[in-house]
Protein backbone atom coordinates (compact mmCIF):
# COMPACT_ATOMS: atom_id res chain seq x y z
CA UNK A 1 0.00 0.00 0.00
CA UNK A 2 1.41 3.52 -0.89
CA UNK A 3 1.53 6.20 1.61
CA UNK A 4 -0.79 8.02 -0.02
CA UNK A 5 -3.57 5.47 0.03
CA UNK A 6 -2.67 4.69 3.56
CA UNK A 7 -3.11 8.34 5.14
CA UNK A 8 -6.20 8.11 3.20
CA UNK A 9 -7.66 5.58 4.75
CA UNK A 10 -6.04 6.30 8.12
CA UNK A 11 -8.35 9.86 7.86
CA UNK A 12 -11.56 7.49 6.67
CA UNK A 13 -10.43 5.16 9.91
CA UNK A 14 -10.60 7.77 11.99
CA UNK A 15 -13.20 10.00 10.72
CA UNK A 16 -17.01 9.78 11.82
CA UNK A 17 -19.30 7.17 9.69
CA UNK A 18 -20.54 9.08 6.37
CA UNK A 19 -24.43 7.48 6.90
CA UNK A 20 -25.16 5.12 10.21
CA UNK A 21 -28.12 2.60 9.97
CA UNK A 22 -29.66 2.07 13.18
CA UNK A 23 -32.10 -0.96 13.73
CA UNK A 24 -33.23 -0.37 10.10
CA UNK A 25 -36.49 -2.13 9.64
CA UNK A 26 -38.31 -2.17 6.42
CA UNK A 27 -41.85 -3.51 6.00
CA UNK A 28 -43.75 -4.24 2.17
CA UNK A 29 -47.27 -4.34 3.60
CA UNK A 30 -46.93 -7.55 5.82
CA UNK A 31 -43.09 -8.57 4.83
CA UNK A 32 -40.72 -7.89 6.13
CA UNK A 33 -38.19 -7.07 3.82
CA UNK A 34 -35.55 -5.96 6.17
CA UNK A 35 -34.76 -7.01 9.59
CA UNK A 36 -32.73 -4.93 12.27
CA UNK A 37 -29.94 -3.29 9.97
CA UNK A 38 -27.08 -1.85 11.90
CA UNK A 39 -24.51 -0.39 8.96
CA UNK A 40 -22.04 2.22 9.28
CA UNK A 41 -20.89 3.48 6.03
CA UNK A 42 -17.58 4.87 5.41
CA UNK A 43 -16.53 8.25 3.91
CA UNK A 44 -14.64 8.35 0.53
CA UNK A 45 -15.13 4.50 0.30
CA UNK A 46 -16.93 2.35 -1.74
CA UNK A 47 -19.56 -0.38 0.34
CA UNK A 48 -20.60 -3.51 -2.02
CA UNK A 49 -23.90 -4.72 -0.85
CA UNK A 50 -23.90 -7.98 -1.80
CA UNK A 51 -26.30 -10.67 -1.53
CA UNK A 52 -28.80 -13.44 -3.22
CA UNK A 53 -32.21 -12.41 -5.13
CA UNK A 54 -34.34 -10.56 -2.52
CA UNK A 55 -32.28 -10.56 0.19
CA UNK A 56 -33.02 -7.06 0.54
CA UNK A 57 -29.44 -4.86 -0.66
CA UNK A 58 -31.60 -2.92 -2.56
CA UNK A 59 -34.46 -2.47 -0.54
CA UNK A 60 -31.42 -0.88 2.24
CA UNK A 61 -29.69 0.95 -1.27
CA UNK A 62 -33.19 3.05 -1.73
CA UNK A 63 -33.37 3.45 1.74
CA UNK A 64 -30.49 5.53 2.03
CA UNK A 65 -31.89 8.59 -0.03
CA UNK A 66 -35.63 8.01 0.54
CA UNK A 67 -36.89 6.02 -2.76
CA UNK A 68 -38.78 3.86 -0.74
CA UNK A 69 -41.09 6.84 0.08
CA UNK A 70 -43.01 6.63 -3.54
CA UNK A 71 -43.46 3.07 -2.90
CA UNK A 72 -46.92 2.23 -1.95
CA UNK A 73 -47.54 0.12 1.46
CA UNK A 74 -43.76 0.54 1.82
CA UNK A 75 -43.00 1.44 5.78
CA UNK A 76 -39.19 2.16 7.14
CA UNK A 77 -38.80 2.12 10.99
CA UNK A 78 -35.16 2.86 12.77
CA UNK A 79 -32.79 5.54 11.80
CA UNK A 80 -30.53 6.38 9.37
CA UNK A 81 -28.31 9.39 9.64
CA UNK A 82 -26.27 11.22 6.94
CA UNK A 83 -23.68 12.90 8.70
CA UNK A 84 -25.39 13.09 12.07
CA UNK A 85 -29.00 13.88 10.81
CA UNK A 86 -31.57 12.05 10.76
CA UNK A 87 -33.02 11.40 7.38
CA UNK A 88 -36.73 10.11 7.98
CA UNK A 89 -37.29 12.20 11.00
CA UNK A 90 -35.99 15.70 11.10
CA UNK A 91 -38.40 17.14 8.90
CA UNK A 92 -35.32 16.52 5.93
CA UNK A 93 -37.00 17.57 2.54
CA UNK A 94 -36.40 14.49 0.30
CA UNK A 95 -35.84 16.52 -2.94
CA UNK A 96 -32.84 18.15 -0.88
CA UNK A 97 -31.83 14.77 0.01
CA UNK A 98 -31.78 13.15 -3.21
CA UNK A 99 -29.12 16.12 -4.52
CA UNK A 100 -26.87 15.25 -1.52
CA UNK A 101 -27.19 11.20 -2.26
CA UNK A 102 -27.44 10.81 -6.08
CA UNK A 103 -28.57 7.80 -7.51
CA UNK A 104 -27.26 5.28 -10.59
CA UNK A 105 -29.70 2.56 -11.58
CA UNK A 106 -29.10 -1.05 -13.16
CA UNK A 107 -30.69 0.13 -16.84
CA UNK A 108 -29.02 3.76 -18.22
CA UNK A 109 -31.77 5.70 -18.03
CA UNK A 110 -30.55 9.32 -20.01
CA UNK A 111 -34.01 11.69 -19.91
CA UNK A 112 -35.21 12.31 -23.50
CA UNK A 113 -32.96 15.40 -23.99
CA UNK A 114 -29.65 16.40 -25.29
CA UNK A 115 -26.61 15.03 -23.78
CA UNK A 116 -25.94 19.13 -22.46
CA UNK A 117 -29.55 19.14 -20.79
CA UNK A 118 -29.20 15.98 -19.31
CA UNK A 119 -26.01 17.62 -17.31
CA UNK A 120 -27.51 21.13 -16.57
CA UNK A 121 -31.35 19.54 -15.49
CA UNK A 122 -30.23 18.99 -11.97
CA UNK A 123 -27.86 22.19 -11.45
CA UNK A 124 -30.96 24.05 -13.01
CA UNK A 125 -33.44 22.76 -10.91
CA UNK A 126 -31.53 22.94 -7.48
CA UNK A 127 -30.44 26.52 -8.54
CA UNK A 128 -27.00 25.45 -8.43
CA UNK A 129 -25.48 27.79 -11.05
CA UNK A 130 -25.64 31.16 -11.77
CA UNK A 131 -25.40 31.72 -15.30
CA UNK A 132 -24.89 30.34 -18.36
CA UNK A 133 -20.98 30.13 -18.06
CA UNK A 134 -21.02 28.86 -15.16
CA UNK A 135 -23.73 25.99 -16.06
CA UNK A 136 -21.54 25.22 -19.24
CA UNK A 137 -18.46 24.94 -16.80
CA UNK A 138 -20.54 22.10 -14.26
CA UNK A 139 -21.89 20.50 -17.62
CA UNK A 140 -17.63 19.85 -18.55
CA UNK A 141 -16.70 18.84 -15.12
CA UNK A 142 -19.25 16.52 -14.65
CA UNK A 143 -18.33 14.97 -17.77
CA UNK A 144 -14.69 15.23 -17.80
CA UNK A 145 -15.43 13.62 -13.89
CA UNK A 146 -17.42 10.88 -15.40
CA UNK A 147 -15.03 10.50 -18.39
CA UNK A 148 -17.10 10.96 -20.80
CA UNK A 149 -16.42 14.79 -21.87
CA UNK A 150 -13.19 13.27 -24.52
CA UNK A 151 -16.33 11.06 -26.31
CA UNK A 152 -19.12 13.64 -26.56
CA UNK A 153 -17.45 17.18 -26.57
CA UNK A 154 -18.18 17.58 -30.04
CA UNK A 155 -21.53 16.57 -29.86
CA UNK A 156 -23.01 18.19 -26.72
CA UNK A 157 -26.93 18.71 -28.51
CA UNK A 158 -27.17 15.21 -29.87
CA UNK A 159 -29.58 13.19 -27.88
CA UNK A 160 -28.17 11.35 -24.66
CA UNK A 161 -30.58 7.96 -25.38
CA UNK A 162 -27.97 7.86 -28.80
CA UNK A 163 -25.29 6.73 -26.79
CA UNK A 164 -24.17 3.41 -26.54
CA UNK A 165 -25.18 1.75 -23.38
CA UNK A 166 -21.52 1.71 -21.25
CA UNK A 167 -21.81 5.95 -22.77
CA UNK A 168 -25.25 6.62 -21.52
CA UNK A 169 -24.53 4.87 -17.73
CA UNK A 170 -21.64 7.24 -17.53
CA UNK A 171 -23.77 10.25 -18.75
CA UNK A 172 -26.42 8.69 -15.93
CA UNK A 173 -23.35 9.03 -13.45
CA UNK A 174 -22.06 12.49 -14.58
CA UNK A 175 -25.61 13.85 -14.21
CA UNK A 176 -25.79 12.04 -10.59
CA UNK A 177 -22.27 14.16 -9.72
CA UNK A 178 -23.67 17.35 -11.43
CA UNK A 179 -25.22 18.83 -8.61
CA UNK A 180 -22.27 18.13 -6.53
CA UNK A 181 -23.77 15.26 -4.08
CA UNK A 182 -21.59 13.54 -1.15
CA UNK A 183 -22.89 10.02 -1.60
CA UNK A 184 -23.45 8.12 -4.48
CA UNK A 185 -26.08 5.30 -4.71
CA UNK A 186 -25.24 2.69 -7.53
CA UNK A 187 -27.83 -0.14 -8.46
CA UNK A 188 -26.45 -2.74 -10.28
CA UNK A 189 -24.46 -0.29 -12.37
CA UNK A 190 -23.06 -2.13 -14.63
CA UNK A 191 -25.58 -5.38 -15.35
CA UNK A 192 -26.33 -4.03 -18.45
CA UNK A 193 -23.03 -3.35 -19.73
CA UNK A 194 -20.22 -5.21 -21.66
CA UNK A 195 -17.30 -5.88 -19.85
CA UNK A 196 -14.90 -2.90 -21.75
CA UNK A 197 -17.63 -0.80 -20.75
CA UNK A 198 -18.11 -2.16 -17.19
CA UNK A 199 -14.61 -1.62 -16.48
CA UNK A 200 -14.53 1.85 -17.68
CA UNK A 201 -17.40 2.24 -14.45
CA UNK A 202 -15.25 0.25 -12.48
CA UNK A 203 -12.17 2.85 -12.99
CA UNK A 204 -14.64 5.61 -12.84
CA UNK A 205 -15.91 4.39 -9.37
CA UNK A 206 -12.22 3.92 -8.36
CA UNK A 207 -11.51 7.49 -9.02
CA UNK A 208 -14.32 9.00 -8.04
CA UNK A 209 -14.35 7.84 -4.32
CA UNK A 210 -12.24 10.43 -3.76
CA UNK A 211 -14.65 12.73 -3.50
CA UNK A 212 -17.94 10.98 -3.00
CA UNK A 213 -18.88 7.97 -0.55
CA UNK A 214 -20.52 5.14 -2.74
CA UNK A 215 -22.66 2.27 -2.27
CA UNK A 216 -22.72 -0.05 -4.76
CA UNK A 217 -25.46 -3.06 -5.16
CA UNK A 218 -24.29 -5.63 -7.43
CA UNK A 219 -24.54 -9.00 -8.49
CA UNK A 220 -21.14 -9.53 -9.42
CA UNK A 221 -18.79 -10.84 -6.75
CA UNK A 222 -15.87 -10.22 -8.47
CA UNK A 223 -16.90 -7.13 -8.83
CA UNK A 224 -17.69 -6.38 -5.32
CA UNK A 225 -14.27 -7.79 -4.68
CA UNK A 226 -12.48 -5.67 -7.56
CA UNK A 227 -14.25 -1.83 -6.35
CA UNK A 228 -15.01 -2.29 -2.88
CA UNK A 229 -12.96 -1.60 0.34
CA UNK A 230 -16.10 -2.76 2.54
CA UNK A 231 -18.71 -5.83 1.50
CA UNK A 232 -21.56 -6.32 3.40
CA UNK A 233 -23.26 -9.78 2.74
CA UNK A 234 -27.26 -9.55 2.95
CA UNK A 235 -29.63 -12.61 3.63
CA UNK A 236 -33.35 -12.96 4.14
CA UNK A 237 -33.42 -9.77 5.39
CA UNK A 238 -30.63 -9.61 7.44
CA UNK A 239 -27.28 -8.73 7.64
CA UNK A 240 -25.43 -11.26 7.97
CA UNK A 241 -21.51 -10.04 7.12
CA UNK A 242 -19.79 -6.98 7.04
CA UNK A 243 -16.45 -6.05 7.17
CA UNK A 244 -13.12 -4.99 5.27
CA UNK A 245 -13.41 -6.48 1.19
CA UNK A 246 -10.34 -8.13 1.09
CA UNK A 247 -11.10 -10.71 4.27
CA UNK A 248 -14.76 -11.36 3.79
CA UNK A 249 -13.43 -12.92 0.26
CA UNK A 250 -10.41 -14.64 1.96
CA UNK A 251 -11.70 -16.10 5.03
CA UNK A 252 -15.69 -15.18 6.16
CA UNK A 253 -17.00 -15.43 9.23
CA UNK A 254 -20.23 -16.37 8.68
CA UNK A 255 -20.80 -20.16 7.28
CA UNK A 256 -23.27 -18.07 4.90
CA UNK A 257 -21.21 -15.73 3.71
CA UNK A 258 -18.75 -18.38 2.60
CA UNK A 259 -21.57 -20.53 1.18
CA UNK A 260 -22.64 -17.28 -0.60
CA UNK A 261 -19.28 -15.95 -1.91
CA UNK A 262 -18.02 -19.98 -3.25
CA UNK A 263 -21.54 -20.32 -5.40
CA UNK A 264 -22.74 -22.92 -2.85
CA UNK A 265 -25.71 -21.53 -2.55
CA UNK A 266 -27.96 -18.67 -3.44
CA UNK B 1 -30.27 -22.23 2.28
CA UNK B 2 -29.22 -25.87 1.12
CA UNK B 3 -27.20 -27.48 3.77
CA UNK B 4 -25.02 -29.30 1.73
CA UNK B 5 -21.07 -28.28 0.98
CA UNK B 6 -21.51 -28.68 -2.50
CA UNK B 7 -21.29 -26.33 -4.96
CA UNK B 8 -24.23 -25.53 -6.95
CA UNK B 9 -21.91 -25.69 -10.49
CA UNK B 10 -20.83 -29.46 -9.86
CA UNK B 11 -17.96 -29.87 -11.74
CA UNK B 12 -16.65 -27.46 -9.44
CA UNK B 13 -16.57 -29.79 -6.57
CA UNK B 14 -15.10 -32.58 -8.96
CA UNK B 15 -11.71 -30.02 -9.63
CA UNK B 16 -11.52 -29.24 -5.97
CA UNK B 17 -11.58 -32.99 -5.23
CA UNK B 18 -9.33 -33.99 -7.95
CA UNK B 19 -6.97 -31.57 -5.96
CA UNK B 20 -7.44 -32.66 -3.07
CA UNK B 21 -6.78 -36.22 -4.03
CA UNK B 22 -3.44 -35.36 -6.17
CA UNK B 23 -2.33 -34.23 -2.25
CA UNK B 24 -3.21 -37.23 -0.34
CA UNK B 25 -1.39 -39.09 -2.95
CA UNK B 26 1.39 -37.20 -2.76
CA UNK B 27 2.08 -37.34 0.78
CA UNK B 28 1.60 -41.41 0.91
CA UNK B 29 4.06 -41.67 -2.16
CA UNK B 30 6.48 -39.24 0.17
CA UNK B 31 5.99 -40.77 3.48
CA UNK B 32 6.46 -44.20 1.83
CA UNK B 33 9.74 -43.07 0.05
CA UNK B 34 11.07 -41.80 3.92
CA UNK B 35 10.72 -45.67 5.39
CA UNK B 36 12.04 -47.10 2.23
CA UNK B 37 14.94 -44.83 2.34
CA UNK B 38 15.95 -45.55 5.42
CA UNK B 39 14.93 -49.41 5.26
CA UNK B 40 17.85 -49.25 2.31
CA UNK B 41 20.14 -47.57 4.97
CA UNK B 42 19.50 -50.12 7.80
CA UNK B 43 19.20 -53.76 5.44
CA UNK B 44 21.99 -52.21 3.50
CA UNK B 45 20.03 -52.57 0.10
CA UNK B 46 21.38 -50.63 -3.08
CA UNK B 47 18.99 -52.50 -5.13
CA UNK B 48 16.19 -50.53 -2.79
CA UNK B 49 17.72 -47.56 -2.68
CA UNK B 50 18.18 -47.08 -6.06
CA UNK B 51 14.53 -47.96 -6.52
CA UNK B 52 13.46 -44.83 -4.04
CA UNK B 53 15.26 -42.84 -6.09
CA UNK B 54 13.59 -43.68 -9.56
CA UNK B 55 10.76 -43.17 -7.26
CA UNK B 56 10.94 -39.56 -6.63
CA UNK B 57 10.28 -38.85 -10.59
CA UNK B 58 6.69 -39.88 -9.65
CA UNK B 59 6.37 -37.38 -6.43
CA UNK B 60 7.35 -34.33 -9.41
CA UNK B 61 5.58 -34.98 -11.77
CA UNK B 62 2.02 -35.45 -9.27
CA UNK B 63 3.59 -31.70 -8.18
CA UNK B 64 3.24 -30.78 -12.19
CA UNK B 65 -0.22 -32.12 -12.39
CA UNK B 66 -1.34 -30.21 -9.29
CA UNK B 67 0.14 -27.25 -10.11
CA UNK B 68 -1.53 -27.04 -13.83
CA UNK B 69 -4.88 -27.98 -12.24
CA UNK B 70 -4.59 -25.18 -9.41
CA UNK B 71 -3.59 -22.64 -12.37
CA UNK B 72 -6.43 -24.26 -14.81
CA UNK B 73 -9.20 -23.79 -11.59
CA UNK B 74 -8.04 -20.16 -10.88
CA UNK B 75 -8.64 -19.10 -14.56
CA UNK B 76 -11.96 -20.54 -14.76
CA UNK B 77 -13.54 -20.41 -11.44
CA UNK B 78 -12.00 -17.23 -9.77
CA UNK B 79 -12.07 -19.45 -6.67
CA UNK B 80 -12.80 -17.26 -3.28
CA UNK B 81 -12.98 -17.60 0.75
CA UNK B 82 -11.95 -22.02 1.87
CA UNK B 83 -12.19 -22.83 -2.09
CA UNK B 84 -9.32 -20.02 -2.47
CA UNK B 85 -8.00 -21.24 0.59
CA UNK B 86 -8.08 -24.86 -0.24
CA UNK B 87 -6.01 -23.95 -3.84
CA UNK B 88 -3.60 -21.91 -2.73
CA UNK B 89 -2.83 -24.54 0.23
CA UNK B 90 -2.70 -27.03 -2.42
CA UNK B 91 0.19 -25.26 -4.20
CA UNK B 92 1.77 -25.30 -1.05
CA UNK B 93 1.71 -28.36 0.58
CA UNK B 94 2.33 -29.84 -2.82
CA UNK B 95 5.66 -27.98 -2.64
CA UNK B 96 6.41 -29.47 0.89
CA UNK B 97 6.41 -32.53 -0.30
CA UNK B 98 7.76 -32.44 -3.29
CA UNK B 99 10.89 -30.89 -1.14
CA UNK B 100 10.37 -34.57 1.44
CA UNK B 101 10.71 -36.36 -1.58
CA UNK B 102 13.78 -35.50 -2.64
CA UNK B 103 15.16 -35.92 1.08
CA UNK B 104 13.95 -39.15 0.79
CA UNK B 105 15.94 -39.72 -2.65
CA UNK B 106 19.20 -37.52 -1.11
CA UNK B 107 18.85 -40.25 1.75
CA UNK B 108 18.41 -43.19 -0.83
CA UNK B 109 21.63 -41.72 -2.75
CA UNK B 110 23.89 -41.82 0.71
CA UNK B 111 23.15 -44.89 1.55
CA UNK B 112 24.39 -46.60 -1.90
CA UNK B 113 27.33 -45.07 -1.18
CA UNK B 114 27.20 -45.96 3.02
CA UNK B 115 26.49 -49.26 1.86
CA UNK B 116 30.16 -49.31 0.65
CA UNK B 117 31.48 -48.52 3.97
CA UNK B 118 31.17 -50.91 7.22
CA UNK B 119 27.86 -50.74 9.32
CA UNK B 120 27.54 -47.85 11.13
CA UNK B 121 26.51 -47.73 14.97
CA UNK B 122 24.38 -44.24 14.26
CA UNK B 123 21.93 -46.66 11.87
CA UNK B 124 19.83 -47.51 14.65
CA UNK B 125 19.36 -43.70 15.88
CA UNK B 126 18.55 -42.35 12.39
CA UNK B 127 16.29 -45.27 12.44
CA UNK B 128 14.23 -44.18 15.59
CA UNK B 129 14.57 -40.37 14.26
CA UNK B 130 13.08 -41.62 10.53
CA UNK B 131 10.37 -43.82 12.55
CA UNK B 132 9.20 -40.12 14.15
CA UNK B 133 8.94 -38.10 11.39
CA UNK B 134 7.00 -40.83 9.51
CA UNK B 135 4.84 -40.72 12.47
CA UNK B 136 3.93 -36.97 11.71
CA UNK B 137 4.09 -37.00 8.09
CA UNK B 138 1.69 -39.37 8.64
CA UNK B 139 -0.31 -37.44 11.00
CA UNK B 140 -0.11 -34.11 8.81
CA UNK B 141 -1.88 -35.72 5.99
CA UNK B 142 -4.73 -37.18 8.33
CA UNK B 143 -4.86 -33.41 9.73
CA UNK B 144 -5.38 -32.55 6.02
CA UNK B 145 -7.53 -34.90 4.81
CA UNK B 146 -9.94 -33.83 7.64
CA UNK B 147 -9.21 -30.45 7.55
CA UNK B 148 -8.43 -30.82 11.39
CA UNK B 149 -7.00 -27.78 13.12
CA UNK B 150 -6.37 -29.33 16.17
CA UNK B 151 -4.33 -32.13 14.58
CA UNK B 152 -2.53 -29.80 12.86
CA UNK B 153 -1.58 -27.67 15.91
CA UNK B 154 -0.70 -31.28 17.79
CA UNK B 155 1.61 -31.81 14.77
CA UNK B 156 3.32 -28.21 14.76
CA UNK B 157 4.09 -28.90 18.40
CA UNK B 158 6.19 -32.59 17.87
CA UNK B 159 8.76 -31.07 15.58
CA UNK B 160 10.66 -29.96 18.35
CA UNK B 161 10.69 -33.74 19.36
CA UNK B 162 12.47 -34.26 15.85
CA UNK B 163 14.87 -31.05 16.37
CA UNK B 164 16.32 -32.52 19.81
CA UNK B 165 16.45 -36.23 18.62
CA UNK B 166 18.45 -34.30 15.98
CA UNK B 167 20.72 -32.86 18.12
CA UNK B 168 21.39 -35.79 20.31
CA UNK B 169 22.48 -37.54 16.88
CA UNK B 170 24.63 -34.40 15.83
CA UNK B 171 26.59 -35.35 19.24
CA UNK B 172 26.61 -39.15 18.69
CA UNK B 173 28.04 -38.66 15.53
CA UNK B 174 30.69 -36.17 16.25
CA UNK B 175 31.56 -38.90 19.06
CA UNK B 176 32.11 -41.58 16.59
CA UNK B 177 34.22 -39.39 14.57
CA UNK B 178 36.68 -38.18 17.06
CA UNK B 179 36.82 -41.54 18.18
CA UNK B 180 38.57 -42.49 15.28
CA UNK B 181 39.00 -40.56 11.72
CA UNK B 182 38.09 -43.24 9.92
CA UNK B 183 34.42 -43.05 10.49
CA UNK B 184 34.74 -39.54 9.42
CA UNK B 185 33.54 -40.81 5.79
CA UNK B 186 30.38 -42.73 6.57
CA UNK B 187 29.67 -40.35 9.84
CA UNK B 188 29.18 -37.37 7.46
CA UNK B 189 27.02 -39.13 5.04
CA UNK B 190 25.36 -40.11 8.24
CA UNK B 191 25.15 -36.50 9.32
CA UNK B 192 23.52 -35.61 5.93
CA UNK B 193 20.94 -38.16 6.44
CA UNK B 194 20.15 -37.21 10.28
CA UNK B 195 20.00 -33.94 8.37
CA UNK B 196 17.62 -34.51 5.74
CA UNK B 197 15.44 -36.13 7.95
CA UNK B 198 15.34 -33.40 10.24
CA UNK B 199 14.48 -31.13 7.14
CA UNK B 200 11.51 -33.35 6.27
CA UNK B 201 10.36 -32.39 9.87
CA UNK B 202 10.35 -28.86 9.18
CA UNK B 203 8.33 -29.36 5.56
CA UNK B 204 5.84 -31.39 7.85
CA UNK B 205 5.72 -28.48 10.14
CA UNK B 206 4.92 -25.96 7.59
CA UNK B 207 2.34 -28.09 6.08
CA UNK B 208 0.74 -28.19 9.86
CA UNK B 209 0.36 -24.07 8.99
CA UNK B 210 -0.67 -24.21 5.95
CA UNK B 211 -3.81 -27.01 7.35
CA UNK B 212 -4.02 -24.34 10.42
CA UNK B 213 -4.50 -21.29 7.52
CA UNK B 214 -6.70 -23.54 5.49
CA UNK B 215 -9.80 -24.73 7.77
CA UNK B 216 -9.55 -21.45 10.23
CA UNK B 217 -8.64 -18.40 7.33
CA UNK B 218 -5.91 -17.44 10.14
CA UNK B 219 -2.66 -18.08 10.22
CA UNK B 220 -0.90 -19.69 13.50
CA UNK B 221 0.15 -17.50 16.01
CA UNK B 222 3.08 -18.34 18.60
CA UNK B 223 6.61 -19.16 17.98
CA UNK B 224 7.66 -21.43 16.42
CA UNK B 225 8.64 -24.63 18.17
CA UNK B 226 12.93 -25.30 17.78
CA UNK B 227 14.79 -27.95 19.06
CA UNK B 228 17.67 -27.64 17.13
CA UNK B 229 20.68 -26.40 18.93
CA UNK B 230 22.95 -27.77 16.50
CA UNK B 231 23.75 -24.28 14.85
CA UNK B 232 25.14 -22.86 18.38
CA UNK B 233 27.58 -25.76 18.92
CA UNK B 234 31.16 -25.54 18.45
CA UNK B 235 34.13 -28.52 18.29
CA UNK B 236 36.01 -29.40 21.29
CA UNK B 237 38.47 -32.55 21.40
CA UNK B 238 38.37 -31.73 25.38
CA UNK B 239 37.32 -35.12 27.45
CA UNK B 240 35.09 -33.49 29.69
CA UNK B 241 33.61 -31.65 26.36
CA UNK B 242 29.58 -31.36 27.58
CA UNK B 243 26.63 -29.07 27.27
CA UNK B 244 28.88 -25.92 28.10
CA UNK B 245 30.28 -26.09 24.66
CA UNK B 246 27.10 -24.48 23.69
CA UNK B 247 27.83 -20.55 22.87
CA UNK B 248 24.96 -18.12 22.11
CA UNK B 249 25.43 -15.66 19.39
Amino acid sequence: MDMQNFKTREKAAMAEPKIIARDVNVYYGQNQALKSIELDIAANEVTALIGPSGCGKSTFLRCINRMNDVIENCRVEGRINLEGIDIYNSGLDPVLLRARVGMVFQKPNPFPKSIYDNIAYGPRLHGISSGKDELEATVESSLRRAGLWEEVKDRLDSPGTGLSGGQQQRLCIARAIAVNPEVILMDEPCSALDPIATAKIEELIDELRENFTIVIVTHSMQQAARVSQKTAFFHLGELVEVGETDKLFTSPEDQRTQGYITGRFG
Amino acid sequence: MQNSNDHIVRSFDKELRTIHEIIIRMGGMAENQLAEAVDALVQRDSAKAELVRAEDAKIDLLEEELEAAVVQLIALRQPVANDLRAVISALKISSDLERIGDYAKNIAKRSIAINQMPPQKSVTSIMRMSKLVQEIVKDTLDAFSHSDKDRAIDVWHRDEEVDEMYTSLFRELLTYMMEDPRNIGACTHMLFIAKNIERMGDHATNIAETIYYLSTGHKLEGKRPKGDRTPFQILSTEEDDDDNSEVEI
